[in-house]
C-alpha cells in the first residue's frame, strides 16, 4: 500500500517540480557569504538561523558596531536576510 | 499495474529523491579552464552539486596575488601564498595539467596544447588577465625580467622582492600604474604601503614613487591617511594630470619616461595594461574592449552560448576585478549551470564583493559592494557598500587586518581545499 502511494505521488509530480524540491537554488546573495565565513575564516556554524537574522538586522540598523557587515547588510531587506540566514544555517 | 512495475517505479523514484543530480552528472560534461580563484571555486561548487568537472590549468601549483604584497613587505613568504592544485583532485575535480590552446564553440570542444581534446556541454572560462607586453614602449617579456610587473604572482613576485631587498638605502622604488580597468584596483597602492613598511625599517632613507595613469584610485583617502600616518614622506603619488602616465620605459638605464619627466630609479615595478586572458579572446567571447561581456544571472557570454566567463576576464558591470569577486561569481555561475542543465532558469542573483587592503601587518581597511542585475549588467545597490571610515582607531584597523587574514584563509580553503 505504501509503495503504491509513493509511486503515485511521484507520477503525479512533474519532473521539474521534483528537481526543485530536492535542489532549491540558494537565496540571492547567500553564496557570497562563504568568501569570508567558514571554518577556516570567520565561522558561522555555531549560530542558528535566528541568531544570524538578528545580527543582520542589528548591522543594518546600526545598533551593533561592526567593521564591515553594516555595509553588506544594507544591501538586503529583512526578508532577504532571513532567507540567507536559513540557508546558511542549513548548509 | 502489476506488482513488479509498481515496485520498479517506487525504486526509481526513491533513487531520484536520494540523488537527483546523478541524472545531470551522467548527461553533462563541464570543463573549467583556469584554476585560480574563479576556476577552482567554480569547479568545486559544481562537484558539490553532483556534476562531473574537468579543470584545465598549465601549472600544478597556484600562486595567489592576494597577500603577494605582504611578501614584498617582508611579512609573508612565497609558501604562504602558494597552493597545490592536487587539492582539487582530492575534492573530486578531474585535473588536467595542460594548456587550453583553442576552443571550437560550435562543436563544443577544447583542444589542448598536449594534443588532447575535451568535449563539453558547458564551459567555464576563468583565465585571469593577460598582461599586455605590446602596449607600453620598451616593455616586453625581457624588460619584465629587469622591471618586474609582479602582477601575476610567482617568480615575478620573488624577483621584485629580491630587487627591493638588494637595493641600497636611499634608492627609489617606482610603481607604474595603468589606466582602468585592471586586476585589483587598490593593489598598486597597497603595494606602495607595504614596500614602504619594509623600507621604513630596513632602508629608512628610501622612497616609493607611484606614477599613475589615473587621477583617482580605489580607497584613495584611506591610503593617503595610512601613508601619512605610517610612512610620512616616503610615498609620493603622481597623478595623470600631474604627468604620472608612463609613456616609455628603458630597462638598460632603469628609466621611466612620463609626459613631463624622466625618472631614473633603483627598482621599477611596471604594471602594464591588461585584457582578458588569451584563450577567452581566442574563443571569441571578448569584445573590442578586450574584456568578456556576460549575463549577470549566469555569467554566460553574451557573444557565444555555452561558455561562461568569470573572474578578471569578464565584464559584468560594477563589480571590480578581485579574488572575492571571482569566487562570488564562480558560485553564482555554478548554480546557474546546475539550473540550466536541469532545464530550469537561473534565479536572479545578488553578489557581494569585499576587498581588503593592508597598509601594515596590523593596519587594514575595506571597500565593499552589493550588486544586483539592472539592464543586463550588475549595478551597485544604493545605500550599501562603501569603504571603511576615515580616522578610525588603531583597534579598528587591526581588526580589519585580522579579518583580511581570516578572509584569505577561508577563501583559500573554499577554492583549493
Amino acid at each position: 500500500m505504501r509503495t503504491v502511494l509513493i509511486a503515485t505521488a511521484l507520477l503525479a509530480m512533474p519532473v521539474t517540480g521534483l528537481a526543485e524540491v530536492v535542489s532549491q537554488p540558494p537565496p540571492p546573495g547567500a553564496t557570497s557569504c562563504t568568501g569570508c565565513h567558514g571554518s577556516a575564516g570567520i565561522p558561522l556554524d555555531t549560530l542558528s538561523a535566528a541568531e544570524i537574522e538578528t545580527a543582520m538586522e542589528a548591522f543594518r540598523s546600526g545598533s551593533r558596531s561592526v567593521t564591515l557587515m553594516n555595509r553588506i547588510a544594507a544591501g538586503f531587506t529583512a526578508e532577504e536576510s532571513a532567507a540567507i540566514a536559513r540557508w546558511l544555517a542549513r548548509e | 499495474m502489476t506488482q513488479s512495475r509498481r515496485s520498479f517505479i517506487a525504486t526509481a523514484g526513491a533513487a531520484m529523491i536520494a540523488a537527483p543530480v546523478v541524472r545531470a552528472q551522467a548527461a553533462a560534461r563541464i570543463v573549467v579552464i583556469g584554476g585560480g580563484w574563479g576556476g577552482a571555486s567554480a569547479a568545486r561548487r559544481l562537484v558539490s552539486l553532483g556534476h562531473a568537472v574537468t579543470l584545465v590549468d598549465a601549472d600544478p601549483t597556484y600562486v595567489s596575488c592576494p597577500f603577494s604584497n605582504a611578501v614584498l613587505g617582508g611579512f609573508a613568504t612565497m609558501t604562504d601564498i602558494t597552493f597545490d592544485r592536487a587539492g582539487l583532485a582530492a575534492e573530486g575535480v578531474t585535473l588536467v595539467i595542460d594548456r587550453a590552446q583553442a576552443i571550437d564553440a560550435d562543436a563544443r570542444r577544447v583542444r589542448l596544447t598536449g594534443g588532447g581534446t575535451l568535449p563539453y556541454d558547458r564551459l567555464v572560462l576563468s583565465p585571469g588577465v593577460e598582461l599586455r607586453l605590446d602596449a607600453l614602449e620598451g616593455y616586453d617579456a625581457s624588460a619584465a625580467e629587469i622591471m618586474p610587473h609582479a602582477w601575476k604572482a610567482g617568480p615575478q613576485t620573488a624577483l621584485l622582492r629580491a630587487q627591493i631587498e638588494a637595493m641600497e638605502d636611499g634608492g627609489t622604488v617606482a610603481i607604474a600604474v595603468p589606466a582602468n580597468p585592471y586586476r585589483c584596483p587598490p593593489g598598486p597602492y597597497e603595494r606602495a604601503a607595504l614596500i614602504a613598511h619594509y623600507l621604513s625599517r630596513a632602508k629608512p632613507r628610501s622612497k616609493v614613487l607611484i606614477l599613475d595613469a589615473k587621477d583617482q584610485f580605489s580607497k584613495r583617502p584611506l591610503f593617503e591617511e595610512a601613508w601619512n600616518a605610517l610612512y610620512p614622506g616616503v610615498v609620493e603619488w603622481v597623478s595623470q594630470s600631474q604627468g604620472g602616465t608612463v609613456r616609455r620605459v628603458d630597462p638598460e638605464t632603469m628609466t621611466l619616461v612620463t609626459d613631463f619627466a624622466s625618472h631614473r630609479v633603483a627598482v621599477a615595478n611596471v604594471i602594464p595594461p591588461q585584457r582578458a586572458g588569451a584563450i577567452a579572446r581566442a574563443a571569441g567571447v571578448a569584445d573590442a574592449t578586450g574584456w568578456c561581456p556576460v549575463r549577470p544571472e549566469s555569467f554566460e557570454s553574451t557573444l557565444v552560448s555555452g561558455i561562461h566567463v568569470i573572474g578578471d576576464s569578464c565584464f559584468v558591470g560594477a563589480m571590480p576585478k578581485s579574488a572575492f569577486s571571482a569566487n562570488a561569481q564562480a558560485k553564482v555561475a555554478a548554480h546557474a549551470i546546475d539550473a540550466i542543465l536541469r532545464g530550469a532558469t537561473p534565479s536572479e542573483p545578488r553578489l557581494i564583493n569585499t576587498c581588503y587592503s593592508l597598509a601594515a601587518p596590523d593596519y587594514g581597511f575595506t571597500v565593499a559592494g552589493v550588486y544586483a542585475p539592472q539592464d543586463g549588467r550588475l549595478a551597485d545597490i544604493e545605500g550599501a557598500g562603501g569603504t571603511s571610515p576615515l580616522g578610525a582607531s588603531a583597534e579598528v584597523r587591526a581588526t580589519e587586518a585580522k579579518h583580511a587574514r581570516a578572509w584569505f584563509a577561508n577563501i583559500s580553503a573554499e577554492a583549493f581545499g
